[in-house]
């Protein structure tokens, strides 16, 4: 019997080496004339706290498509699923920057036609056409919303505010101190690094020379024993400050905004080093089935209401500026607390996330790649 | 027999056993009544409401519907391919019996992991899109093994010498079948294809490789634990399909028990 | 049965034709599930294997079809690999053994001791866990070893430190023991039914007493029941990768999710594949062995 499962697998073989493309490339735009009626269902990949009932509920019942949520909690997973099976699984994702360009390339994602999408002529004028989700002037994302990574700490437990990473990075709180479960958080320890050792010449936490990811390796090691747990879900964060086995870590805002939600007392600040950050796309699959009803996502959440909605619950700043009033009114003060009134400044504050290349900004090829960032963060959670 | 001290010693062992296996699930039981959301201990208050929110969520009834599908198709499948497997093992030697009863036993023994992604490769490899039926072939893959041990340990205490008995009075070997052979494997058969359903019905690693965009229960409950907003309707969904499934459970094994 | 004497029918005339060619039965009863496994899922595996021999650019992120033994390399030859690997090893045997001590006694009283509707009260609450959800079992230990969580509380209220246990790796031996404890008991407890009573007596009538009964006979006769629960519970916790993410510390990564990472994340599915033969070899070799101890008559 064992003949016919080898032919099989032979067979199976030899035409796979065949069959699969040889090169992926960046899709070319196939707009749709008009948005017309919906198909009826919306497959989404989202991260968590981006598909909340209070903003997808009203959607389903206004536009008739019934939305599939899928949650994920990195940039690296986002990729995965809307490759998964061969891609087309999802019609949608929140990508962020260090995922756009990854997607586009690989032929993952098709242009949109902005002028279905009227709310894009209002969004923060460098949102409209960022160079990490526009190329050659195709706009294979609609930006949406962008924040930092902040320092959070349980302020029952530490009483003093602390200004710097340098928290998570000595030994005051050892064991009681959560990180990110990810390869991009070595950019955090290279901004670190970046202040406290100007002497290792880190000019871009993205962009990293071979002698640079060792420093930054090293640190990480060092900090590898402080650590309780590196978080996977931002639910094991929350979890970790709400059971009492951590009391400060590397967190997003919306992890400070469900602990508070939850009645435990944390507080959080982005430090004097600066932060990483993300700025995120709706991004459409090259192979979507469901196109019409994903264009009245995109126009839904583009509006000031929607946008105000996410930015409060997630705790980050909306694309769109007409968003400041609906936020005020959501909660007052908000807008100023986001910095949607003075948006730029605080703009360049932020190192957003982006997908380490080998080849450097200045041309030269001995930058790092994003594959070995994934190896070295191998090595340093061990 | 033992010595009543062992006897004693083994008993308080099992109940110790017990216990282990059963205290978690007690929390879970006890988180489903807890009035807040928020899952902390001690509980200070005790609620019915999330009984029928979690009813009334329709994500949840179709995660739960998606299961009861797939895992029904899938044992069907498994009855017949596990069924047929353990007929063939049990007719005597013939070139290729052991590569097959190996092959049965891979998809289990394998870890779920390489099962799951090799599946999908598959999939991904001859364009079939990620569906119902891909969760179906890869859930049917890895539940014949069990109907075919079950079935298999019943067709080696049956004695042969019925069936031939029953051949020498004449009846056909469909009759022989349909009147000895059946009636004899059919309680191992309930007990097998109930253990696949469960199996099936449980199963998240795989299925993360073989389901599309859709959630079967557990993918929507691992969806409910990543996002830490639902976990009292993850309680709540526990508890019932433990409450509605204990007496079918119970009657199955009894019937099985009884030969 | 004149019915039955006459033999007519279509299925009747099937039967008979079945019978007069042993073979074409046999034939009809190996095809289906041969063609199954066969078509699917070997042939599956096997376009995994082959993938582990490709591997993927560094700047594009696509396939190359070149072949290499470059990814066996790295995963021979890289420390960090071999330190996940030994730890998903050791955890695994851990596990199975931690499993065995548990089961055994239970499975004895099951099969020796308990009364017909005690036996059959066990064996619904041993096979009862397996409809409760995985996930949310799992994550119910992690409210029970947290920081303050049920078990501190519990120690706190007797006056006793608490304990640190969550997120380590001694939380995953506890909760991959919890998990995979059924598929344990239920094969070692089907080995221990099928000793005839008289075994036992004959034994101690020859003047075997206690411990020797337990070690010339008794153990024995279940090995196929424990080794057949070991290949469960062995291979369960070798293929996990969600345990680790939910109540893992740092440095209790499982080559699950390495593969996982490798698979979604670096889009690697040529080193993921590599790194998976790992534990397909390690389960081969002791599927073989446990087919020769007879494990697979009592699965």
């Amino acid at each position: 019997m064992k003949t016919y499962g080898m032919r099989a697998a032979m067979v199976a073989a030899l035409s796979l080496s065949m069959a699969l493309p040889a090169v992926a490339a960046p899709v070319k735009p196939n707009y749709p004339k008009a948005i017309g009626k919906g198909e009826g269902e919306l497959n989404i990949v989202a991260w968590e706290g981006y598909a909340q009932d209070d903003w997808i509920k009203p959607f389903e019942k206004e536009s008739g498509c019934h939305v599939n949520r899928k949650y994920a909690g990195s940039s690296d997973e986002m990729v995965a699923l809307m490759r998964s099976g061969g891609g087309g699984q999802y019609d949608l994702v929140s990508a962020s920057g260090d995922a756009t360009l990854r997607l586009i390339y690989g032929g993952d994602v098709q242009p949109l036609d902005v002028k279905l999408i009227p709310a894009w002529k209002d969004f923060l004028p460098n949102l409209q056409s960022p160079p990490y989700n526009t190329l050659k002037g195709l706009h294979y994302g609609l930006s949406y919303e962008w924040g930092p990574n902040v320092l959070m700490w349980n302020a029952d437990k530490i009483k003093e505010a602390p200004t710097s990473w340098s928290a998570i990075y000595d030994k005051t709180y050892a064991g009681k101190i959560t990180v990110p479960d990810n390869p991009i958080q070595i950019a955090d320890a290279a901004l670190y690094l970046m202040k406290t050792k100007p002497a290792l010449g880190i000019t871009n936490p993205y962009e990293l020379t071979q002698k640079q990811l060792d420093a930054a390796v090293v640190l990480l090691k060092e900090q590898r024993p402080l650590i309780k747990k590196y978080w996977a879900l931002a639910s094991d964060e929350i979890e970790l400050f709400k059971n009492g086995d951590a009391v400060i870590g590397a967190a997003w805002p919306y992890q400070t905004n469900a602990l508070k939600a939850d009645k435990v007392n944390v507080m959080d600040t982005v430090p004097s080093e600066g932060a990483t950050g993300w700025a995120d796309s709706w991004m459409l699959s090259a192979k979507s089935k469901h196109v019409m009803c994903a264009y009245k996502f995109l126009n839904y959440v583009s509006s000031p209401k929607v946008q105000a909605q996410q930015a409060i619950y997630f705790g980050e700043t909306p694309a769109n500026p007409k968003a400041c009033s609906e936020m005020d009114k959501i909660e007052a003060g908000s807008c100023e607390k986001y910095h949607l009134n003075a948006p730029a400044s605080y703009y360049k504050q932020i190192h957003f996330w982006q997908t380490p290349l080998p080849t450097c900004t200045n041309g030269k090829r001995d930058c790092t790649s994003y594959g070995d960032w994934q190896k070295a963060w191998q090595r340093v959670k061990g | 027999m033992e010595r009543r001290s062992t006897r004693v010693m083994l008993a308080i062992w099992t109940v110790l056993v017990l216990v282990f296996l059963f205290g978690p699930i007690l929390l879970i039981a006890v988180y489903a009544f807890n009035a807040s959301n928020v899952q902390g201990w001690p509980i200070h208050g005790f609620s019915l409401q999330w009984f029928p929110k979690t009813w009334a969520n329709a994500e949840v009834r179709a995660a739960l519907w998606l299961s009861i599908r797939a895992g029904l198709v899938a044992t069907t499948i498994a009855v017949a391919l596990g069924t047929c497997a353990a007929f063939a093992v049990h007719r005597g030697r013939w070139r290729g019996r052991e590569t097959l009863s190996f092959a049965v036993v891979l998809p289990i023994a394998l870890p779920g992991i390489i099962t799951g992604m090799a599946l999908n490769s598959f999939f991904v490899f001859w364009h079939l899109p990620l569906s119902y039926w891909t969760i179906v072939i890869g859930h049917a893959t890895f539940c014949i093994v069990i109907v075919y041990n079950n079935v298999l340990a019943r067709l080696r205490r049956v004695p042969g010498s019925l069936a031939e008995a029953s051949m020498d009075i004449g009846a056909g070997p469909w009759m022989t079948f349909r009147r000895v052979t059946f009636p004899a494997i059919s309680t191992a058969l309930v007990a097998g294809a109930l253990l696949a359903f469960a199996l099936s019905f449980d199963e998240v690693i795989v299925t993360t490789f073989t389901a599309g965009a859709q959630n079967t229960l557990p993918l929507w409950i691992f969806g409910a634990i990543r996002l830490g907003q639902e976990l009292p309707e993850v309680n709540v969904i526990v508890l019932a399909i433990l409450v509605v499934t204990a007496v079918p459970v119970w009657f199955a094994y009894r019937v099985t028990q009884d030969r | 049965m004149a019915h039955a004497v006459s033999g007519t029918g279509r299925a009747g005339r099937l039967g008979s034709l079945l019978w007069r060619r042993p073979g074409l039965s046999l034939a009809g009863l190996v095809l289906p599930p041969v063609a199954w496994m066969g078509l699917i899922y070997i042939a599956a595996l096997a376009v995994l294997f082959i993938a582990a021999f490709w591997s993927v650019d560094d700047f594009t992120g696509e396939i190359v079809r070149n072949w290499t033994f470059a990814n066996f390399q790295e995963v021979a030859t890289s420390p960090i690999y071999q330190k996940i690997a030994l730890r998903t090893v050791a955890m695994a045997a851990l596990v199975t053994l931690t499993d065995a001590i548990l089961a055994f006694p239970m499975a004895y009283f099951m099969a020796r001791i308990a009364g017909p509707r005690l036996r059959l009260a066990l064996i619904t609450a041993v096979v009862l866990p397996l409809w409760s959800s995985y996930l949310a079992r799992v994550y119910a230990w992690r409210l029970i070893l947290a920081h303050d969580g049920v078990l501190n509380w519990a120690l706190r209220g007797l006056g006793l430190p608490g304990a640190e246990i969550g997120y380590t790796n001694t939380a995953m031996w506890i909760v991959f023991s919890y998990i995979w404890l059924p598929f344990m008991i239920m094969p070692v407890y089907a080995a221990l039914e099928r000793i005839p009573a008289n075994y036992f007596e004959a034994s101690q009538d020859l003047g075997g007493r206690g411990m020797r009964t337990f070690l010339k006979v008794v153990l024995p006769l279940s090995m196929p029941g424990l080794v057949a629960g070991s290949i469960f519970t062995f291979s369960l916790t070798l293929g996990d990768y969600i345990t680790p993410v939910l109540v893992g510390g740092p440095g209790s990564d499982f080559i699950g999710n390495v593969v996982y990472a490798n698979v979604g994340v670096a889009n690697n599915i040529p080193f993921a594949a590599a790194y998976a033969t790992v534990p397909l070899v390690l389960m081969a070799v002791y599927l073989w062995l446990a087919r020769r101890v007879g494990a697979f008559d009592v699965m």
